[in-house]
């Protein structure tokens, strides 16, 4: 089911049509989804735990790619192009990814951590160009202050939030079309989540979120539009203030007042 | 804003492939020994592999080589070296067994004392240890006092070596097993004694077993420790204060005898069918009985 | 009651260790004496002269410990891509599937070999192999004792870096593959370095048992008591000398053969000591 969405006018950045994933034969974890996301809004996937959510996010940025038993199936289009067409390494610097756990990479300094992409990448820069991207990525996420004297210690020694930050650093520095972020603030405080929350807020104005959170009210706190799946299947999408006052779908509803969660 | 930058991404994708052609080529090339041995020892060895091997002694080298000149097989068997490992490995078996069970069950029950750590890590540094100064050390202290090469010596030698291998197994084996199985046992008013031979050695039985069979498996074949020890002996020999052969003695023997270097491969084909049946059999029983 | 007599029991067996220690390391000492009273310690270690004629006699380390560290170290340089590519099959690229667990166990087998029968391949399957090549006219010395060495410990060098390159946790190599990288790449930049000291210390621990290999080296090393030329030349190292010589050895012979074993027992330990040092840096990363 579908309702008006936020669209800022423009034409959508992220479209999928009839994307399904399979894990084995006739075990299908997203069925049949078709939604558009448009640029610059904050789009959040929800619903109950085992939905087909994070399986669907990861589809975007071709991970299952990296496991022989999943199958995806249908279009998915990033900035019209389709991402079965592409090399699955332009599809990921495109469309960046934050997962659950933040994950720095230990062997390496933030400084370096920030850069990461590039290294991986093999692109090369200068120091200017390092300094000048690792400034930029921090401050965009609010980190530059407090790391700035501590750039060539590693990262294990920061806190859960200020680690998921510069995890989030990391993939703004490639200039992503799009970020996905996989429940980014479920294993951190309620500070940093808050913290984390305004970010994305601010984030916004410059990139395309799409977030997939198993809290609700995150969803309506900081989301634009909204997609609510239910085992596997995209249940309602659309504006998310319409959706959370006037559900179109009696599941939806369900699950906004909390009759299964 | 998307990046454009050139980053030749068919060069990578190109470098990655060919790491990975590289990666299966060489693990395919570090597998190839040992199809290569199996096949020089089976071929070589299959001919003299008959009953003749186990129930004759080894022939003396003038019997081969008047074989030899006629164009004969050469007589005999290995039947000395087959006793004789049996002997001593079994003597080392006897030794090596209960220490290492009590060692490994202390270490697993005592983890933080400072005393344990020592020998933790002495145990390691046993394990450590060349098989030729293991030889060196059971001359001394069998060899020498007892003024002569016995298979004792060669007993001693194969249970030092045996021993941090079987500490081990052990005590790994019952550092995995829940805690709750001896605080249950301890509950019901059993004495530790008890609890550590009707509930924790039988519940760690695979690994520990695994552990006995994987230690001899491995002495099976030690050749160094034993010339310095039971010598070797060209009869049956089941008296523990003489020179006893072993199969990996007769190898030896056999390699440099020019007269009867033929055999070398039907031993070692013994010897290898006798090795990896043990590996085999260890596999089983840790699968089966998985902790 | 019955505990407790069983509980010293169980310290008692423990003690064995202690005590098992202390008396290799006396008997070793105590029996070397002779030879490093006769030369000094130092002397002993840097003589390159070995000559057990009666009216020459005259003993030394050196030729010895530079034919181990020839043929370890050569067998280690040899043995590091087969060993390395093993690691990366069985912990990253085919990690978890069938023929991982087939390679595992063709791996163990070779483990599972004698020395003495890696020994007679040597001898007869690849020293010919050496001979064809031109690199030495008999076939024996550091060549082609490195190379059946180096096969003899890639077991050794792979079984302990697989295990660590495939404890990398997963969503260290997501977050890489998430910003485009490669499967080289990422294997480059966090599979190696994270499991970096688990693997440096396999390879320690490698080096340890190179140097301590006896029957397959005394088989095709060319038992030269002389410090090797180079690759292609013959030598001895410290095991093979004593394998080769123990045998009719007595007096000052004999201890100097007792105080290499001394010798080789130090560096093996040392090497031992070192790779734990380098295994307790992976606890704290």
């Amino acid at each position: 089911m579908e309702s008006i969405k936020i669209t800022n006018g423009m034409k959508p950045v992220l479209q999928m049509k009839d994307v399904s994933v399979s894990y084995a034969p006739d075990t299908y974890a997203v069925k049949n989804v078709t939604t558009d996301i448009y640029p610059n809004t904050i789009t959040a996937i929800m619903g109950p735990s085992g939905c087909g959510k994070s399986t669907l996010l990861r589809a975007i940025n071709r991970m299952h790619d990296l496991y022989t038993n999943i199958k995806t199936t249908g279009e998915i289009t990033l900035k019209g192009n389709n991402i079965f067409d592409m090399n699955s390494m332009e599809v990921r610097r495109m469309a960046g990814m934050v997962f659950q756990q933040p994950n720095p990479f230990p062997t390496m300094s933030i400084y370096e951590n920030v850069l990461a992409g590039y290294k991986l990448n093999g692109i090369r820069l200068n120091k200017k160009e390092k300094d000048e991207i690792v400034e930029q990525s921090l401050q965009s996420v609010a980190l530059w202050d407090e790391v700035k004297d501590v750039m060539s210690k590693r990262g294990s020694f920061l806190s859960g939030g200020q680690q998921q930050r510069l995890c989030i650093a990391r993939t703004l520095a490639l200039k992503p079309e799009i970020l996905l972020m996989d429940e980014p603030t479920s294993a951190l405080d309620p500070i940093s989540t808050n913290k984390i929350e305004e970010l994305l807020l601010e984030l916004k104005d410059k990139f395309t979120i799409i977030v997939v959170t198993h809290n609700m009210s995150q969803a309506a706190r900081i989301s634009d539009n909204s997609m609510f799946m239910y085992l596997g299947e995209l249940v309602e999408h659309g504006n998310t203030t319409q959706m959370f006052t006037k559900p179109k779908n009696k599941r939806t509803e369900e699950y906004l007042t909390g009759v299964f969660g | 804003m998307s990046l454009n930058i050139k980053t030749s991404i068919d060069s990578r994708n190109g470098k990655n492939k060919l790491i990975y052609i590289l990666v299966c080529l060489f693990s395919f090339l570090a597998m190839i020994p040992l199809f290569l041995i199996l096949w020089d020892v089976v071929s070589k060895g299959y001919k003299n592999f008959n009953i003749n091997l186990f129930t004759e002694v080894t022939p003396s080298s003038m019997d081969a080589l008047i074989a030899n000149m006629n164009g004969d097989p050469i007589p005999g068997g290995i039947l000395n070296g087959i006793t004789g490992s049996i002997l001593i490995v079994g003597l080392a078996i006897l030794f090596s067994v209960p220490i290492g069970l009590f060692i490994g069950i202390y270490l697993s029950e005592n983890r933080d004392k400072k005393f344990a750590g020592l020998v933790s890590y002495l145990t390691d540094l046993l394990q450590g240890m060349p098989s030729i100064v293991i030889g060196i050390i059971a001359y001394a202290w069998v060899v020498k006092p007892l003024g002569g090469y016995s298979a004792l010596a060669g007993s001693v030698a194969l249970t030092m070596m045996m021993l941090p291998m079987i500490v081990r197994s052990t005590e790994e084996t019952l550092k995995m097993l829940p805690a709750s199985y001896k605080e249950a046992g301890l509950a019901l008013g059993s004495s530790y004694t008890s609890v550590v031979f009707n509930i924790l050695l039988p519940s760690g039985f695979g690994g520990i077993f695994t552990g006995i069979l994987l230690a001899i498996s491995r002495v099976m074949g030690e050749t160094a420790p034993l010339m310095l020890t039971a010598l070797g002996a060209s009869v049956v020999n089941w008296d523990v204060m003489e020179p006893t052969s072993a199969l990996p003695l007769l190898i030896w023997d056999f390699y440099n005898d020019p007269n009867l270097v033929e055999l070398v491969w039907s031993s070692s084909l013994l010897l290898l069918i006798v090795i990896f049946l043990l590996n085999w059999i260890a596999k089983i029983v840790a699968r089966k009985w998985k902790v | 009651m019955k505990d407790k007599i069983f509980r010293f029991l169980l310290f008692f067996a423990a003690l064995i260790i202690l005590l098992l220690t202390a008396g290799i390391i006396f008997a070793l000492v105590s029996r070397s004496t002779e030879a490093f009273q006769e030369y000094g310690i130092w002397g002993f270690i840097a003589n390159p002269e070995w000559d057990p004629r009666p009216a020459t006699e005259e003993y030394g380390a050196l030729s010895f410990i530079v034919g181990t560290l020839y043929t370890a170290f050569f067998a280690l340089f040899l043995c590091v891509p087969f060993s390395l590519s093993v690691a990366l099959f069985n912990g990253e690229y085919f990690k978890g599937k069938r023929i991982s667990s087939f390679v595992r166990s063709i791996v163990d087998l070779l483990a599972g070999i004698p020395s003495i029968v890696y020994g007679l391949w040597g001898f007869y399957a690849v020293r010919p192999l050496i001979i064809d090549l031109g690199i030495n006219a008999q076939g024996f010395g550091i060549f082609l004792s490195s190379i059946v060495l180096a096969i003899m410990i890639i077991p050794y060098a792979s079984s302990l870096s697989t295990e660590f390159i495939s404890m990398v946790p997963n969503k260290l190599k997501e977050g890489a593959y998430s910003l485009g990288a490669t499967q080289f790449e990422v294997i480059q930049n966090i599979s190696l370095p994270t499991a970096r000291s688990g693997i440096v210390a396999s390879y320690i621990l490698a080096l340890g048992r190179a140097l301590g290999e006896t029957m397959a080296v005394t088989m095709l090393i060319g038992n030269t008591d002389r410090i090797p030329k180079g690759l292609r030349d013959t030598g001895n190292t410290m095991a093979s000398v004593i394998a080769n010589q123990f045998g009719e050895a007595d007096g000052l012979k004999l201890s100097s053969l007792i105080a290499i074993g001394l010798l080789l027992f130090v560096i093996t330990a040392l090497i031992n000591m070192i790779a734990k040092l380098v295994m307790k840096k992976v606890a704290s990363i």
